[in-house]
């Protein structure tokens, strides 16, 4: 996973709340086999026009299309994004976009988990500093700078808020360290563990015969 | 100190607690299907990482197989689908799993097939990538869903960094009345506590009507924890447990048998064990209960009527409640037994055993499916399916007009073909009743297999209490 310290960048502000995995990445998607390659779909209800037929043209009321946000890594959103199904392909549409950091009140549960998992950094702002926020992301050229050492917010014209993140999960967000890796430290105590647990029939999925 | 079994269970699987981390705990069976594990795969070989343990895993395909015919397996139309199916076939092979294909006789949904092979069992600890995983707890395994990272990390380490959950204990205690099933219970737990009434909890059922349950009625129950929002829902073992699971595939046998039984008997929650919140229902005031909105919290008795936004407590639910009746197609106040049905499902990893279509079986035979009606059956197994054939079942559905289709997941999440139609309404034995579930558009009623048998005969919802000539064998 790819570390994160501090990204400067433009911001998409989508001014909307319960944003939900199902409009992240529709269901349709979830067929394939690929963790990557599923930012072309992302928003995909939202981002096309669906009633032209045969044809998947850019919807151009939808915030993202617009020519000043191209290269965005940053996210503005309402409360409650990434609630619904516990989908991992959402955090994966996000990040194959190119999103490294969305910024709203408040994020669902296992969406939390799944972008962390996936080096992208959510910090939890308050109503009115995220609305600060998505007013001065109206500008072209508009860049908000996210530094996850610090826990902050900022940008150009002196706005400075702070978020917090559990202190772990900062800790393998600023090293990309990916919890596989994080477990294999413990390798000896699971070598341990798992000698002694494969001896106990009542653990074991397959027919056990002493 | 008295423990629960939850407790035990974690305390038993405890790898690591490292100071500032999650507690690592370890997995003694993770289930695999086509849709949530290819990423998982391909990470595996993005790191060069082995799969640790191969023997600790099993696989099958259910979420996307077409369930019209054998030669319709074998050869997908649906591209993606059948690229899915065999990124699955072709992952098994490479990394050594073993794999029940479309077409083995122990195919099925992945919460089918792990108890009846004998690979779920009290006291292990079973996850999958899909949220139904709960269904495993009924043999009093911590069983639950999880991300495709966690499958890939479980693959990896057979192990998962885990916050422990709080403990919950719900007791239904008394007789079952007549004409009420375990999909009744657990419909009107979730009716009583809401869709997230049980987040952050590991909830205990326990009390004389559960204990009273098959096997298959207690993992009707465990399947829908999820639906309430609980991390696992977990059945204590006994003697219904044990029986369930002398001399099947993968259950141990000799003195490996005996040494699990005595592990599994001192799995049960002890006298005097603290749980950090508790619930008590009385069997007796459960009814035969119909889902009328699109959360299975959403839920009244068949007697009821559909209940008016005004009825709501709050204002979050009142919008709830008008959103639900407009996408239902329903107004206010009619009472259930006049909602009328097109469709009706019978199957899914809630209702798809041999337990289930012979309660259903009862309510049609020597019946015929209202003219305005289409039903299915989808057994939840291949194994269902046999032994639901050598009971002359399969007979009695056909012969009342049902579809008798092969196993999969079907129409309980529609990735495969069968879908409902925009604005068709369903009686359905699955699980969840969101928008476009079942289809775009779709309306779902979740019911217990006899109440949907019933509908699919009467055309709209009726009480299968009064049904005549019924049984009362639940």
């Amino acid at each position: 996973m790819q570390p994160f310290t501090r990204i400067t960048s433009i911001a998409v502000p989508l001014d909307r709340a319960n944003v939900d995995t199902d409009q992240i990445i529709p269901k349709q998607f979830l067929k394939r086999i690929e963790r990557t390659g599923y930012g072309e779909f992302l928003f995909f209800d939202w981002r096309y026009e669906l009633d032209v037929p045969d044809s998947v043209m850019p919807n151009p009321e939808f915030v993202m299309n617009a020519p000043q946000y191209k290269g965005a890594e940053i996210l503005l959103a309402g409360k409650n994004f990434g609630c619904g199904s516990s989908r991992e392909h959402a955090a994966w549409a996000l990040s194959d976009y190119g999103f490294r950091a969305v910024i709203a009140p408040t994020f669902a549960d296992i969406f939390f988990s799944n972008a962390g998992k996936n080096g992208i950094v959510l910090a939890r702002l308050t109503d009115d500093e995220v609305n600060t926020l998505m007013q001065r992301a109206q500008t072209p050229g508009y860049e908000i700078t996210v530094d996850l050492e610090a826990q902050t917010v900022t940008d150009a014209q002196g706005f400075k808020a702070r978020f917090e993140i559990d202190p772990f999960r900062k800790e393998c967000l600023l090293n990309g360290l990916d919890d596989i890796g994080l477990t294999l430290r413990h390798g000896e105590a699971l070598d341990k563990f798992e000698a002694k647990h494969d001896n106990e029939f009542w653990s074991a999925p397959k027919t056990a015969t002493a | 100190m008295p423990q629960t079994m939850f407790e035990k269970v974690w305390n038993n699987h405890l790898v690591a607690s490292p100071e500032g981390e999650p507690p690592l705990i370890y997995i003694d069976l993770q289930l695999v299907h086509e849709v949530t594990s290819p990423q998982a795969f391909d990470g595996l070989r993005l790191a060069g990482r082995k799969l640790r343990r191969p023997d600790r895993h099993i696989a099958t395909v259910d979420h996307n197989v077409p369930t019209t015919s054998a030669e319709d397996r074998l050869h997908i139309l649906d591209q993606t689908s059948a690229a899915q199916v065999n990124a699955l076939r072709k992952n098994c092979k490479e990394f050594g799993i073993e794999f029940f294909d479309v077409q083995d006789a122990s195919q099925g949904i992945v919460h089918m097939i792990g108890p009846e092979l004998g690979a779920t069992k009290p006291g292990m600890t079973i996850v999958c990538g899909d949220s139904h995983t709960s269904t495993h707890g009924a043999f009093g395994a911590l069983a639950f869903g999880i991300g495709t990272s966690e499958v890939e990390h479980v693959m990896a380490t057979q192990t998962l960094p885990q916050s422990k959950p709080k403990t919950f204990r719900i007791t239904v205690d008394g007789t079952l009345p007549y004409g009420v099933t375990a999909k009744d219970i657990i419909l009107h737990i979730i009716g009583l506590i809401g869709t997230d009434g049980a987040t952050g909890y590991a909830v205990e059922y326990a009390g004389s009507a559960i204990r009273a349950l098959s096997m298959e009625g207690r993992m009707t129950i465990c399947n829908m924890s999820i639906e309430a929002g609980a991390r696992a829902g977990m059945i204590a073992p006994d003697e219904t447990t044990f029986a369930y699971l002398m001399g099947r595939r993968f259950s141990p046998t000799g003195k490996a048998w005996d040494e699990a039984l005595a592990h599994w008997k001192s799995l049960p929650s002890d006298e005097g064990a603290v749980f950090d919140r508790e619930l008590h229902i009385d069997a007796a005031e459960i009814t035969p209960t119909v889902s009328w909105g699109t959360s299975p919290g959403m839920v009244t008795s068949i007697e009821g009527k559909v209940p008016s936004p005004d009825d709501a407590t709050n204002e979050i639910d009142r919008k709830g409640y008008e959103r639900a009746l407009e996408y239902m197609g329903l107004k206010a106040g009619t009472p259930i037994e006049q909602i009328n049905i097109d469709r009706v499902f019978l199957g899914s990893c809630t209702n798809g055993r041999i337990e289930d279509l012979r309660a259903a079986a009862q309510i049609v035979k020597g019946r015929h499916v209202a003219s305005t009606v289409s039903a299915m059956v989808v057994p939840g197994s291949q194994a269902v399916k046999r032994q639901a054939e050598e009971e002359g079942l399969d007979k009695i559905f056909k012969d009342a007009g049902f579809e008798w289709r092969e196993p999969g997941c079907s129409m309980c999440l529609g990735m495969n073909p069968d879908i409902l139609s925009p604005g068709e309404r369903c009686a359905s034995t699955s699980n969840r009743n969101f928008e476009g579930r079942q289809g775009r558009g779709g309306r779902t009623h979740l019911v217990s297999p006899q109440m949907a048998a019933a509908a699919a005969i009467a055309g709209h919802f009726t009480d299968v209490r009064n049904w005549p000539n019924y049984g009362g064998k639940n």
